[in-house]
């Protein structure tokens, strides 16, 4: 094998992987940006994200419908991004404090329903083959493109169109940004942020669908590897804007498809490390796009991180 | 589901309100005593009192944002019951309050549509865009609707409250301290747009105000309260300055500010800053400062519209923000506002707002007064460090400050939070002008403080400047620059544009300077 071809092929299992890999970041990094512009943080999205993906998974092993999973998955993860509401909107809580609790609520309780589970295999998601035109099987690979990606792009632009053309995405931002004046409009600042929270675990509930049901496409109890946890941090380097997510799931989506795809092409000294990549580029990203001299911007003023 | 009445139909002119035993308690405190006033369509009528007088507590009860304990409100000669700021907005009735209400990452476009309570689902900014247009035609000032509110300047974003008010046809307007952010010259425009408005018979207003010059200039009816009651009023030109000043603050014998005494030592040049460049936090704003130099006893006072600069230059001082470039050089020594360069060129840092600035909230008042040198044996800031804190000197000191500065706490243990705005500043300045002092910076040391509390604060700061330290007095009260200082420089943008002695300064030439026009 050439060496040309490697690198080639390579930069495709990458491109490849940053489509296949970067649903689930997408739908839970949009789904906290809803939450967050709203001006509440949820980091149990991670919890939601492994039981949307148990709830899926079982959904369509019993009714033999991907789509019906799918569907339980978004409702499971509503109900959680309610409860995490609804906590949060009691006095003296902390909604950074809720979100770790339900994190681990959420993981523990998909471990022990979803152990029956492991075994049979579900129907997957459909994929179309945007890949057709050409022989190549790599290539083929690659633009096998998954419905809920396509799903996710087009969310994407429409909540970044939504939060400047609808009057429900300025009173989240006014929510978000100004407790006092969403007050002051007669707006009840709690019901926003619990129907901003539901939103955010709807799609991460969907964003765990994904997971089980596509890619990698089963159920175990290592399926998420904290993806849900990057997803946040990925909505901060996107600045809370819906379209900079969607770039930022791709990055991170991409570098988690470097290590299998360096060892696809036969490196294997060290490849662990390059599995490490998603990791990595969080925490070089968050480094470099701070600073001391400068107050975050376009954080949403509520945000407990940026009080 | 709660049946909401339909709205009432806002009249297309000026709206008359009436009180009828305004009564507002909270607990035991009684914030407000049967208070009736009225003022008539059309009218601009000013609310005069000094702090805690009741003056807010009176228009949020009118607002809908208190529930008054008895009494009512008419509107329009009609009783309303008006249970929230919503109902308020209704009925025709809007108020400009003092902290802005605009969502700072809006633009200004954005923030009018939404405030709108038939704001459509989806906005058809072509359409809103035009209409906007049109709506500012018609408005007395021009704004950038375009950019986000947190990127306008303070006096922009004081018209814009208006505006937005205007903009969901308030015909009753209450403005609380309009002008506090405003240069005097738009503080002129402002309120001579309004009057007109009242004049025209599209509008009435009313205003609380300390400044009797504004009153005396654009309000024709005035009322006055004193702790909470109505203590008179009457016809704007009736009354001469001193029958208001005696009606606010009743029979109390206000202290004077103590004389500056001795002259500036122009050898002796304390605080020096060349060419200190910074930016502030959000990126947005960046100061240059050429040369500014403080000698010993004398005060420089910086004046200026809030948000040209001055917060950045008080935050290179005390250390919060680090310079970009240039130096602060104090007693010939660089200095960057580090805790031990501080104790050794013995410079004090009153930031604005102490309790939030300057001190732990809900620590007591002796922990709080023990700050400055908690951490020294005895108590003592020339002692060397130790390790264990000593209760009994510590609160020994503080009971010492609270009788010397005359600071109201039910005990030195109780948290200085719990303290009024003026005792707070009294601790702040008890912890840091007991020891001698070379350099003193202090930012708006009076803000939102009492006549009493003023008066004395300010006699603080000429006491701490007749025994030779040089002060930089950083303040938005233009009254107290003239006041106190011996030199008075301007800043604008960020810039030092104008400065003048203090004995020769004219208003009019600061004022234009404080306006940008150089």
């Amino acid at each position: 094998m050439s060496d040309g071809l490697g690198i080639w092929t390579v930069l495709l299992a990458v491109v490849g992987g940053a489509i296949r890999v970067s649903t689930p970041f997408l739908f839970v990094s949009l789904g906290e940006t809803i939450t967050e512009r709203s001006g509440r943080i949820n980091l149990g999205l991670e919890g939601t994200l492994v039981f949307g993906a148990m709830s899926a998974y079982a959904t369509a092993v019993m009714s033999g419908s991907p789509w019906a999973g799918v569907a339980v998955a978004g409702l499971a993860g509503g109900a959680f991004g309610l409860l995490h509401g609804y906590v949060c909107q009691l006095p003296r809580v902390n909604d950074v404090a809720i979100g770790i609790a339900l994190m681990l609520f959420g993981s523990g309780l998909a471990f022990f329903l979803g152990k029956p589970f492991i075994q049979p295999s579900a129907p997957p998601l459909p994929a179309i083959p945007f890949g057709f035109w050409s022989d190549l099987p790599q290539v083929q690979a690659a633009l096998r493109v998954n419905v809920l990606f396509l799903v996710g792009a087009a969310l994407s632009v429409f909540l970044w169109w939504a939060f400047r053309n609808t009057k429900a995405g300025l009173i989240v931002r006014v929510a978000g940004d100004s407790a006092d004046a969403a007050r002051a409009m007669g707006y009840d600042v709690d019901r926003i942020r619990l129907y901003a929270t539901g939103a955010g675990g709807v799609l991460a509930g969907i964003g765990g669908a994904y997971l089980s049901l596509y890619y990698p496409g089963s159920w175990n109890e290592g399926i998420s590897s904290g993806q849900g946890l990057m997803a946040v941090a990925l909505v901060i380097f996107a600045r809370w804007n819906p379209l900079a997510c969607f770039g930022a799931a791709l990055l991170f989506g991409g570098a988690g498809a470097l290590g299998p795809a360096l060892q696809s092409v036969g490196v294997s000294q060290g490849y662990y490390l390059y599995y490490a990549a998603p990791y990595v580029l969080t925490l070089a990203l968050l480094i470099l796009t701070s600073s001391p001299n400068r107050a975050l911007a376009g954080a949403p003023g509520e945000l407990s991180l940026s009080k | 589901m709660v049946l909401i009445p339909a709205p009432p139909q806002i009249p297309d002119g000026a709206i008359g309100v009436e009180t009828i035993g305004m009564t507002k308690r909270f607990g035991a405190f009684t914030a407000l005593e049967d208070v009736s006033m009225t003022i008539a369509a059309g009218g601009f009528h000013a609310l005069l009192g000094e702090n805690g007088a009741g003056k807010s507590t009176l228009v949020k009860c009118v607002m809908g944002f208190y529930a008054p304990t008895s009494g009512h409100v008419l509107v329009g000669g009609r009783e309303a019951e008006i249970t929230n700021p919503k109902g308020a907005q209704a009925r025709g009735l809007g108020m400009v309050y003092q902290h802005f209400t605009l969502v700072p990452s809006l633009t200004g476009a954005e923030n009018l549509v939404i405030a709108r309570s038939d704001a459509p689902a989806v906005i058809n900014w072509a359409s809103e865009r035009a209409a906007l247009s049109d709506f500012m035609s018609g408005m007395p000032f021009k704004l950038n609707l375009d950019r986000p509110v947190a990127e306008l300047a303070a006096g922009e974003k004081q018209k814009l409250e208006i505006v937005k008010q205007l903009y969901l046809k308030a015909r009753f307007l209450i403005l609380d301290e309009p002008t506090s952010v405003l240069t005097p010259a738009e503080a002129e425009e402002v309120l001579g747009l309004l009057r007109a408005m009242t004049d025209r018979g599209d509008l009435t207003v009313l205003m609380i105000s300390h400044k009797f010059r504004e009153v005396e200039a654009f309000a024709r009816t005035l009322s006055v309260l004193r702790r909470g009651r109505l203590v008179g009023g009457g016809a704007v030109g009736e009354l001469s300055r001193d029958d208001m000043a005696s009606m606010m603050i009743g029979e109390r014998a206000i202290r004077t500010v103590a004389a500056r005494i001795g002259e500036p030592d122009p050898s002796n040049e304390i605080l020096r800053i060349e060419g200190v460049t910074a930016r502030d936090v959000s990126g947005l704003r960046e100061i240059a400062i050429e040369d500014l130099r403080v000698r010993a006893r004398e005060i420089v006072g910086i004046a200026g519209v809030s948000g040209n600069g001055q917060k950045e230059l008080a935050d290179v001082l005390g250390g919060q923000i680090r310079a970009t470039g240039g130096r602060v050089i104090v007693e010939g020594e660089v200095y960057s506002g580090k805790r031990a360069e501080s104790r050794a060129h013995r410079v004090r840092f009153i930031p604005e707002e102490p309790l939030r600035n300057a001190c732990a909230p809900r620590m007591s008042v002796a922990e709080n007064l023990a700050f400055r040198a908690f951490d020294r044996r005895g108590d003592d800031p020339d002692k060397p460090p130790t390790l264990w804190l000593n209760k009994g000197a510590m609160g020994r000191r503080a009971k010492d400050l609270i009788a010397r500065f005359k600071v109201k706490t039910a005990s030195s243990e109780a948290p200085i939070a719990t303290l009024s705005g003026g005792n707070v500043q009294r601790a702040v300045l008890a912890r840091e002008l007991t020891d001698p002092v070379d350099l003193l910076i202090v930012v708006n040391p009076c803000f939102g403080l009492d006549f009493a509390a003023v008066s004395e604060i300010r006699n603080r700061i000429v006491a701490a400047r007749n025994a030779g330290a040089a002060v930089l007095l950083i303040s938005e009260d233009l009254d107290e620059i003239l006041e106190l200082s011996d030199r008075i420089v301007v800043m604008s943008e960020g810039r030092l544009v104008y400065e003048t002695p203090g004995a020769s300064a004219e208003v009019g030439v600061i004022g234009q300077h404080m306006a940008g026009h150089h």
